[in-house]
């Protein structure tokens, strides 16, 4: 499956090396724009020394630890969010005809590395804040479970946005709403939203294990919720329950494809 | 080979239930060569969609090489060949040769038995001028060609055909019916064809399944269909008799 994967996005690469231009241009853009996130942080600390409680390179740590599972998900499944325009194409007939899951095919569809600059834009801010921050390095093991647990968590939510549209046919924003308004919500530390929207994301659609649970055990932080210790470290079992849902969604999804009248 | 047993489709259409297919059986053993006719909407498509796995039936069984497709889609995409004429199932912004690479890794052929059939069928198909060419800048009688060596490089014990020869000159046309013929006849590939080209009926077709309103017309040979109306001398006639209604002969 994997090596199916690759397959397909290096044929996409391939495809989309015909037109070197608008590759390094895109590469550039995307930096462009993930820097103007970071850039929104740097504007807030010059006026203020905390966050909601958060110095500014706790927050940068929050930031990145959500921006490099986001982006690797946004480079490499987030095509996944195209199901309604294959329907709407009639090519998700042609894609189900094939010895090999949809949900892989349409997350190699029109691969392009030029999501890349995002990635390396994060992993830098992610680097420094490591970097800056003083650590303790007993508790440096759960930052790559959490990018992990991240990566999981997000791949989890486009699935779910890809299963709604093969129903919201008409409706791709919702799911576009989804995935990218997870990702904006989890750019800033948690303690900044109402009480019920953090309980929201934490026991029901687990976006808060994707850097705050972790991230507070990393940053060795009490959360100013109160909510218990175990928390922390329920990440991986959080994002493998949504996972397992994402998938049932994604079969019920395919099983009631309705493909179209010709 | 292929075996529906009260298979029906519905779709929900704004409250109101369509029934592209009804309660459909028939079998098609292994080697047939079959057509598939029906008016316009009679549910032609739609019953090749669930033969391949795209549709889930909302009632009955349908079983394609002994699979279900809907549950083992996957597994059967390795022993069925498709082609729909309206669309290409070929990767629009790669040259053929790549799509075809692409398709001997997704349904694992060895290399070996790959390159023996892919020069067979590009040398019948005559695909050599345009193989390096994107699908997208290819002609309709150049991508069906792609196409149906496509759905056969792997291949397959059944093939499905959705109107192969739409839009086809007679040159084209002809050479793809031949090809279809031999490709039967010596290779004893079981091929359901589904067309509004009568000429493909009368030249490839040993029986005709006739379907209208998602129900099975009429299941026979050719000379059983001309049979249903002595006073009509050409298959078209008695096609165009059967659509407009008049009570067929079984
Ligand atoms: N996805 C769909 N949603 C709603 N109705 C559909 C859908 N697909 C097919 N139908 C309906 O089912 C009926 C059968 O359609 P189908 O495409 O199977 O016909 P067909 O025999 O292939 O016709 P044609 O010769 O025009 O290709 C039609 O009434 C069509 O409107
Ligand atoms: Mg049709």
């Amino acid at each position: 499956m994997v090596r199916t994967y690759f397959l397909l996005i290096w044929t996409w690469t391939r495809a989309a090396a015909a037109y070197p231009v608008s590759f390094t241009l895109m590469i550039l853009f995307g930096i462009i724009t993930s820097g103007l996130d970071v850039a929104v942080i740097l504007v807030v600390f010059a006026n203020t020394t905390t966050l909601a409680g958060f110095s500014r390179d706790e927050v940068l740590f929050l930031y990145g630890a959500a921006s490099v599972s986001f982006a690797i998900c946004d480079m490499f499944i987030s095509n996944i969010d195209r199901v309604s325009q294959h329907i709407k194409a009639g090519t998700l007939d042609t894609i189900l005809i094939r010895p090999v899951g949809a949900w892989i095919q349409l997350a190699a569809d029109r691969f392009t590395p030029n999501r890349l600059g995002r990635v390396l834009q994060s992993a830098v801010v992610l680097g420094y804040a490591v970097g800056a921050l003083d650590l303790d390095w007993r508790r440096a093991w759960m930052i790559p479970v959490m990018l992990v647990t991240g990566i999981v968590i997000f791949t989890a939510v486009w699935t779910l946005g890809g299963a709604m549209q093969f129903v919201l046919i008409d409706a791709p924003e919702i799911s576009n709403a989804l995935t990218y308004g997870s990702h904006q919500l989890n750019q800033y530390p948690l303690s900044i939203y109402a009480r019920d929207l953090v309980k929201g994301v934490t026991y029901v659609l687990p976006l808060a294990f994707v850097n705050w649970q972790p991230g507070l055990y990393v940053l060795g932080r009490d959360d100013p919720f109160g909510t218990p210790e175990f928390l922390r470290f329920a990440g991986p079992v959080a994002a493998l329950a949504l996972a397992l849902l994402a998938a049932l969604a994604w079969r019920q999804g395919v099983r009631h494809y309705r493909s179209t009248g010709s | 080979m292929i075996e529906l047993d009260g298979a029906g489709r519905s779709f929900k259409v704004r409250r109101r239930v369509v029934h592209a297919v009804r309660d459909l059986s028939f079998t098609v053993s292994p080697g047939e060569f079959v057509g598939y006719l029906g008016p316009n909407g009679a549910g032609k498509s739609t019953t090749i969609k669930m033969l391949c796995g795209i549709l889930t039936p909302t009632s009955g069984r349908v079983r394609v090489a002994g699979l279900d497709p809907s549950r083992r889609r996957t597994t059967l995409a390795r022993r069925i060949g498709v082609v729909f004429g309206q669309r290409t199932t070929l990767w629009w912004d790669l040259p053929l040769t790549d799509s075809f690479e692409l398709i001997r890794h997704l349904y694992k052929v060895d290399r070996a038995t790959f390159r023996s059939r892919l020069d067979e069928l590009a040398e019948t198909l005559d695909l050599g001028t345009f193989m390096r060419t994107p699908v997208r800048q290819l002609s309709l009688g150049q991508r069906m060609r792609g196409d149906l060596t496509a759905a056969l490089l792997h291949a397959p014990d059944v093939l499905v055909l959705d109107e192969p020869t739409i839009g086809l000159d007679v040159v084209s046309k002809a050479s793809i019916r031949d090809f279809l013929r031999r490709l039967n006849a010596e290779q004893g590939t079981t091929v359901l064809l589904t067309t509004h080209d009568l000429g493909d009926i009368e030249r490839l077709c040993r029986r005709v399944m006739l379907i209208d309103h998602g129900r099975l017309a009429f299941d026979g040979t050719l000379d059983d269909l001309m049979a249903t109306a002595p006073e009509q001398s050409s298959l078209e006639e008695v096609v165009t008799r059967l659509y407009t209604g008049a009570a067929p002969a079984q």
